[in-house]
């Protein structure tokens, strides 16, 4: 698209361009400079500051964080998946009065913020920190999976749930044995992505006291001195979005592939009155 | 239950604020998020590799750190604020700006190829047929995500009530710590707010979705 809403540039065009991007690139250059200038008045790059690193139990708090970041995500994404495919099925049942209760707690899950979920579990059942993360994560993740997987199983052509009831199939044996495996695979990168915004939410964590990489940042400036809290929170950051991007471009590599795929035959659309098949 | 009711004022107050932080943030993350847009697709490689980093490096961004990066790290190279607002206005409005560069990306990319081929044929230049051509149709396809967003970033200026704001959030957390023996209630006078503002959101949403689906 994008080419299309510019004649090629000339000669001209091309040189007021490189200028304006050398010029860009000076001020934005500039800026940094001054940034790290600023910095280095306060003593910022002392090479003292940094020495924190040699230490192995710097790096071995820093590890814990990781870890204690993984592991809430992790158990956090395997509970709330099934959570999330079993809400999508309440959601879309034929009955309504199973349908409609559940889409108004859907509605309420989905319009909270994490960290409320995660202050009232921690203080209303007063569980631990991990719990109470993982607690709120569930809460909403599971909400948000089952509204891509409802989108997903909406998104099929009818004639998959016609013809699955048409060959004596019950509506659930339907939804559980032709729907739900083409509408996972169909939302696959959405739910990846939904993956990588559980990743950063567990950074939430923070503010109610969960041991995750910022809080161990914020305990080693505690310890060590607020000298330190500059070098290691520029590491942990570091670390902390490189992580979310490896998981983000998982994402956008799940999604090229799925479209490959779908070129190749998959199509979103019923050719011929073939449905698409998978 | 008569917590709430006693602690209604403090409870506006909060409410306001987070209004308040959700409506400026919001105003300048739409504008410098159409602009990072409008970047992204313009003839100036300079400008698309900046909004292109900027999308990707903020989007994989968890909050807790744009906030403790405005809050503690900014303050340190001169950026100095009298209140925390300004620093919670400047993480969400940067953090929101990404994703609202992509969504109106996004929409710029479902505007049919046709627009801005007659544009371009009838002599228009690149800023005048972004702005008055593919920006109008875009915005409007992009207004469900967008509201989205903006709901996004309602419930996100929550965070700000650990970085001294004292939004609704935060008054929860102050309240909660007073009234030992209530803080189920506390927290769910709290949610109530929350909803107020965005369960009226998504009904919006929906509604200005099937519009859009009947005009195209």
């Amino acid at each position: 698209m994008s080419s299309v809403l510019y004649d090629v540039p000339g000669p001209k065009a091309r040189r007021i361009s490189l200028i304006g991007s050398i010029i860009g690139v000076i001020v934005i250059g500039g800026l940094l400079v001054l940034a790290v200038m600023t910095l280095a008045q306060q003593g910022i790059f002392d090479p003292k500051r940094w020495a924190v690193f040699q230490l192995p139990e710097v790096w071995a708090l820093i590890a814990a964080g990781i870890g204690a970041t993984l592991a809430a995500a992790a158990v956090a994404a395997v509970i709330a998946f099934p959570l999330g495919l079993l809400l999508c099925l309440l959601r879309i049942s034929d009955n309504a009065w199973v349908r409609v209760p559940t889409r108004i707690v859907l509605e309420f899950l989905r319009g909270m913020p994490v960290v409320l979920m995660m202050l009232f579990v921690l203080l209303v059942f007063a569980t631990s920190s991990f719990i109470a993360v993982v607690a709120g994560l569930v809460l909403y993740n599971s909400a948000i999976f089952a509204e891509i997987i409802r989108a997903g199983v909406q998104s099929l052509p009818k004639g998959q749930r016609e013809a699955g009831l048409a060959i004596g199939l019950t509506s659930f044996q339907c939804r559980l044995t032709i729907e739900l495996p083409q509408a996972i695979r169909r939302m696959l990168p959405s739910l990846v992505a939904q993956l990588v915004v559980l990743l950063k939410d567990t950074s939430l964590g923070y503010i109610v006291a969960y041991g995750e990489l910022l809080r161990a940042v914020q305990v080693m400036a505690d310890f060590l001195g607020p000298q330190y809290l500059f070098p290691v929170f520029f590491v942990a950051a570091a670390i902390y979005i490189a992580i979310d991007l490896a998981v983000s471009r998982l994402a956008i590599w799940l999604e090229r592939r799925g479209s490959k795929r779908a070129a190749g035959g998959v199509a979103h659309v019923p050719v011929a009155g073939i449905p698409a098949a998978k | 239950m008569d917590v709430i009711i006693e602690n209604l004022p403090q409870y506006w107050d909060g409410f306001l604020r987070t209004l308040f932080l959700s409506v400026v943030s919001g105003i300048i993350a739409l504008v410098f998020g159409t602009v990072l847009a409008a970047a992204r697709v313009s003839p100036v490689a300079a400008l698309r590799g900046f909004s292109m980093t900027y999308v990707e490096i903020v989007r994989n961004t968890p909050l807790t750190i744009a906030f403790f990066f405005a809050a503690v790290v900014l303050p340190r190279l001169g950026v100095t604020f009298q209140q925390f607002e300004v620093a919670a206005i400047i993480a969400l409005s940067a953090y929101t700006s990404a994703f609202i560069a992509e969504a109106v990306r996004s929409g710029v990319n479902s505007v049919p190829v046709g627009q801005a081929e007659a544009a371009r044929s009838i002599g228009m230049n690149f800023s005048q047929v972004l702005s008055l051509i593919i920006l109008p149709q875009a915005l409007r396809t992009v207004i469900p995500p967008l509201i989205n967003i903006l709901i996004a970033l309602v419930k996100n200026s929550s965070v700000a009530g650990a970085f001294y704001v004292l939004e609704l959030f935060g008054q929860g957390k102050q309240l909660a710590n007073a009234n030992g023996d209530a803080v189920m209630w506390v927290l769910v006078g709290v949610a109530f707010f929350y909803l107020l503002i965005t369960i009226p959101l998504g009904y919006l949403a929906s509604v200005v979705e099937r519009k859009v689906a009947i005009a195209r």
